[in-house]
């Protein structure tokens, strides 16, 4: 599969030939794609395309075949725990906060790997410039947060970790409409920062909106690719996700 | 003071004295629970060998107590992390039962084995020199004044730990759920090894110090007492730290109490009928929470 866009881009994330199963199932059936340094990727599709799983393949989380090498490294055999140090950081499906440790706790929690005092002391006050409502909320358990604010609470643990490449599982999933715009706005921002983000999403519209490059899946394959844009205006993807 | 009141403060103390031992061990139960929501029925045998690795350094060695008393710690805490690693790790993903069933296994053969190295019960030299002190007709040895604040210090560390360390952080995080973890950048395995290397060095600590109180120790010592520390566990709330001690020294009171009262036989009856009580009025335990997620 070829890149749709400029030639001045360079890879950070290549992902080839990836297949998952789960007990038997296979969930992915050899999918590719990459990811440029500052682009924003969207994988879009419908429930149990196995978008999850590509996440949960890249951060470690589940064993695959295939390959994938982010920025000259492969991750086959790479524990989950040293992938974060590498530069991934993963936003998971249902954001994964843990209730019983407060706010701040959350987010010195996805420092572990680092030593860097100063660079961490940058970041929290990073975070909470971003999410204002985060420095309100510091000693608040995460359980006791709003969905929206475990959303805000799951990105900015990520941006802890400083991670190069964010990933993105259905950031919207569960939000209020007018919340939905400002995390997609927020996700701009950080790109614009500098970070690299994939993203998936079931909310294809908003996704295909902000992305640079996107892949549609079906059933673990991906079955186009092109610019925002250009699936965004594709027929066949308007009807089947966008609802139009 | 009145003799009333004396009396009282002494039964205090004596409750305080097996709260102690109970607490230690109680907490490792609600600790290996908390993050792997597993019972680890071998606990109250780790406590068991925590009393002969005593009788090994003590009466082999000729040791005195403090370096008895951190290898016996060291000690357990090793096997705690070799039991983890041989017998419960590879049935992580099986069916909890299963790991139910080798914890007891394991608890048989730690009897067993120790059985079959020392078929008659052992007696530990006197560690500590046993002087009682007389305040206002409250008595109190030296061996009850180590035990209760040597595990009153223990369990204030085991508390800082847990509430303001990185792992104990990570303990948390992992009793929360462990799934996702490894994406803060957590080496979970290892900081479950770090658990059960608490656990049971702490069972280690209540081995010596009932072996200081009771010198009698033989194979099947840790049964009942390990069954008294998981009931601990349990009214205290399972998975939470201070509900551990909370029951510990519960059952110590109500034990020194209906022994107090009753003829001795009744103590256990009695004792475990106001637990049950007490667990239908609290089916989570004393400061345990049903857990509310959102979504």
């Amino acid at each position: 599969m070829s890149d749709s866009t400029g030639q001045n881009t360079s890879l950070l994330l290549d992902v080839r030939d990836l297949k998952v199963h789960y007990d038997g199932i296979q969930a992915l059936h050899g999918v590719s794609f990459t990811v440029n340094k500052g682009e924003i990727v969207t994988l879009i599709g419908a429930n149990g395309a196995g978008k999850s799983s590509i996440l949960r393949a890249i951060s470690g989380l589940t064993p695959f075949t295939g390959s994938i090498v982010f920025d000259g490294q492969n991750l086959q055999q790479v524990p989950a725990h040293i992938i974060v140090g590498l530069g991934i950081a993963h936003v998971p499906e249902g954001r994964g906060i843990f209730g019983n440790l407060t706010v701040q706790e959350n987010l010195r929690l996805a420092t572990w790997h680092r030593t860097d005092k100063s660079g961490i002391s940058a970041d929290y006050d990073r975070v909470f410039t971003i999410f204002p409502r985060l420095k309100e909320r510091r000693q608040q358990q995460g359980g006791t947060l709003s969905g929206g604010e475990q959303q805000m609470l799951a990105v900015g643990r990520a941006l802890m970790s400083r991670g190069r490449l964010l990933l993105l599982d259905e950031p919207s999933m569960g939000l209020a409409p007018r919340l939905v715009q400002e995390i997609f706005r927020i996700i701009q921002d950080i790109n614009r920062s500098g970070t690299t983000i994939l993203l998936v999403e079931q909310n294809a519209n908003m996704a295909l909106s902000i992305a640079s490059r996107a892949y549609v899946l079906e059933t673990g394959a991906v079955v186009l690719a092109g610019t925002g844009l250009e699936i965004l205006g594709n027929p066949g993807i308007k009807e089947a996700y966008l609802g139009a | 003071m009145s003799d009333e009141v004396v009396y009282w403060l002494q039964q205090t103390l004596n409750a305080l004295q097996l709260g102690s031992i109970y607490a230690l061990i109680a907490l490792g139960y609600t600790m290996v629970y908390g993050i792997l929501t597993m019972i680890n029925f071998a606990h109250g045998d780790v406590f068991m060998i925590g009393a002969f690795f005593c009788f090994l350094l003590s009466s082999m060695l000729g040791l005195t107590f403090a370096p008895t008393l951190l290898l016996t710690m060291l000690g357990t805490a090793l096997l705690g992390v070799v039991i983890e690693r041989l017998a419960y790790k590879p049935l992580r993903q099986a069916p909890r039962v299963s790991a139910i069933i080798t914890a007891l296994g394991v608890g048989l053969f730690l009897e067993n084995f120790t059985l079959a190295l020392s078929p008659y019960p052992k007696h530990i030299p006197m560690l500590l020199e046993n002087v009682t002190w007389n305040l206002h007709g409250i008595s109190l040895s030296s061996i009850q004044a180590v035990i209760i604040s040597l595990s009153l210090g223990l369990m204030l560390l085991l508390d800082y730990i847990v509430h303001r360390t990185s792992i104990g952080m990570a303990m948390r995080a992992i009793s929360w759920d462990k799934t996702y973890v490894p994406l803060m950048g957590i080496p979970v395995d290892l900081i479950i090894s770090i658990t059960f290397a608490i656990g049971a060095g702490l069972a280690g600590a209540a081995g010596t110090m009932y072996a200081l109180a009771y010198p009698v120790i033989d194979p099947y010592m840790g049964i009942t007492v390990g069954w008294k520390a998981f009931i601990c566990a349990v009214v205290g709330g399972i998975g939470n730290i201070r509900g551990a001690m909370v029951g510990a020294f519960i059952l110590g009171g109500v034990e020194i109490m209906v022994v107090a009262f009753f003829p001795s036989t009744y103590r256990d009856f009695v004792a475990f009928t106001l637990l049950m009580l007490l667990i239908v009025i609290r089916p989570y335990g004393i400061l345990g929470k049903p857990r509310i997620q959102k979504v």
